[in-house]
């Protein structure tokens, strides 16, 4: 009977513990919402943390954009040929990347290569204690630090995944039209044929706005709940990859059936 | 850093993202092609439109003048009424004539112009007369295993030796 007394206890103990991180992480978002104002204001703040996140991500963001849609493109051309409809490569090209590939993938290289750098360094900031000083000054680290950050992300991803989609379009046309020799105009005139402006280019900075409060957030959050030691902070910023990740894909899952179910 | 070079490379790089959302809308969308008077207005009635769709294109001698924006049912007629929108370069006789036929084996339907001999154009808004449906599959085999049957079934009252 004790066990299984202690077999529920284990259980009822795993979901408090659960909803407790829930509730905490919540009260974290709400109150890094409440600090954007504060974070607009002083806009130099944001401004030298978008150089951070946006800038220092043009390379990684450029080559992977270029790779990917040239890759695409290559795939696409030899699966379509078969039936003889090469030129609807800029069509499938364009709405992969607008729709799906774009946002996720610059997501995910996002929350790599910029989400850990957040982490490790606001991990790092506690572990030195900085945190606690701006404390003790009566400085809110939340609205001197992680709010610049949070709109900074915000602000970044969605000018990233569009350089993303950009740069793999022209990859795919440099592919597709350059190397194999896909009629340039057909290629341009399927794609806008197929890609409506509000439905797969509107849909598509939705999506990426959403990640971009996710991947950011969860960035934040597991920084600021680090433990602050070494360790705390190597698991932490592995953490944040983990759950960005996860978070964007189940996020990106969500918003396709919202957007396009009913699109035939 | 300065902060002004900072600033400069930030304004850079919200520039790069605006311009890559102005490719993406213009060039591989179709934002700049919302321009209404680049195009003109005609309607075709079909006994059949078959698996016809909106924004199929609209095709003379191979090369695309146009798009269909409208596909709707009359229930006057019991006919299909299918909108296009003309490029305003191309002007076409009055006699025309549309017919929808299917890229490939089993590509989409799209609609076919054929110009006529007529010395007056096509204005704006006004209907093609000549019109010829889509193929439907199945009629086309229904008629075929009809005809079959009659030849099988003439072949019968053959006497046999």
């Amino acid at each position: 009977m004790s066990k299984v007394a202690d077999l529920l206890a284990a259980l009822g103990a795993r979901v408090l513990r659960l909803l407790r991180s829930l509730g905490h992480a919540s009260m974290f978002f709400w109150e890094l919402v409440r600090f954007t104002p504060a974070a607009l204001r002083r806009f130099d703040l944001t401004v030298v943390q978008i150089y951070g996140i946006g800038n220092l991500s043009l390379v990684i963001i450029v080559t992977s954009g270029a790779a990917v849609g040239g890759v695409l493109g290559l795939q696409a051309y030899y699966a379509l040929d078969r039936y003889g409809a090469a030129e609807q490569v800029g069509l499938l090209v364009a709405l992969s990347l607008l729709r799906e590939l774009g946002p996720v993938l610059t997501a995910l290289l996002f929350a790599g290569r910029a989400g850990t750098s957040l982490t490790a360094e606001i991990g790092l900031m506690k572990a030195g204690e900085q945190l606690a000083a701006m404390e003790m000054m009566a400085v809110d680290p939340r609205g001197r630090v992680l709010a610049p950050r949070f709109v900074a992300g915000i602000v970044s991803m969605p000018l990233l995944s569009a350089i993303f989609s950009a740069v793999g379009v022209a990859g795919a046309y440099v592919i597709g039209v350059k190397l194999i020799g896909i009629d340039a105009a057909a290629f341009w005139s399927q794609m806008q044929d197929g890609v409506d402006v509000f439905k797969d280019v509107g849909n598509g900075i939705v999506k990426t706005v959403v990640f971009g409060v996710a991947a950011t957030f969860v960035a934040l959050y597991t920084g600021y709940e680090s433990e602050a030691t070494p360790e705390g902070v190597a698991q932490a910023t592995t953490r944040t990859v983990v759950f960005s990740s996860v978070a964007v894909l189940v996020l990106d899952f969500l918003l396709t059936s919202l957007m396009f179910s009913t699109k035939p | 850093m300065g902060k002004r070079n900072l600033e400069i490379l930030v304004g850079l790089f919200v520039l790069l993202g605006a311009v890559a959302v102005a490719f993406l809308s213009l060039k591989a969308a179709n934002l700049a092609s919302f321009s209404l008077d680049s195009t003109y207005r005609l309607t075709a009635r079909f006994d059949n439109v078959g698996g016809l769709k909106i924004r199929a294109p609209v095709k003379s001698a191979g090369v695309t003048v146009g798009r269909i924006t409208k596909i709707v049912f009359d229930d006057k007629n019991f006919q299909g009424v299918v909108t296009l929108e003309v490029d305003r370069r191309y002007q076409f006789p009055a006699d025309t004539s549309a017919k929808i036929l299917t890229t490939g084996l089993l590509g989409d339907q799209y609609v076919g112009l054929d110009p006529g001999a007529d010395d007056k154009s096509l204005q704006a808004n006004d209907s093609i007369k000549i019109t010829q449906s889509a193929v439907v599959l199945e009629n086309l085999i229904g008629q075929m295993l009809y005809s079959k049957a009659a030849e099988g079934g003439s072949k019968k009252k053959e006497p046999e030796k």
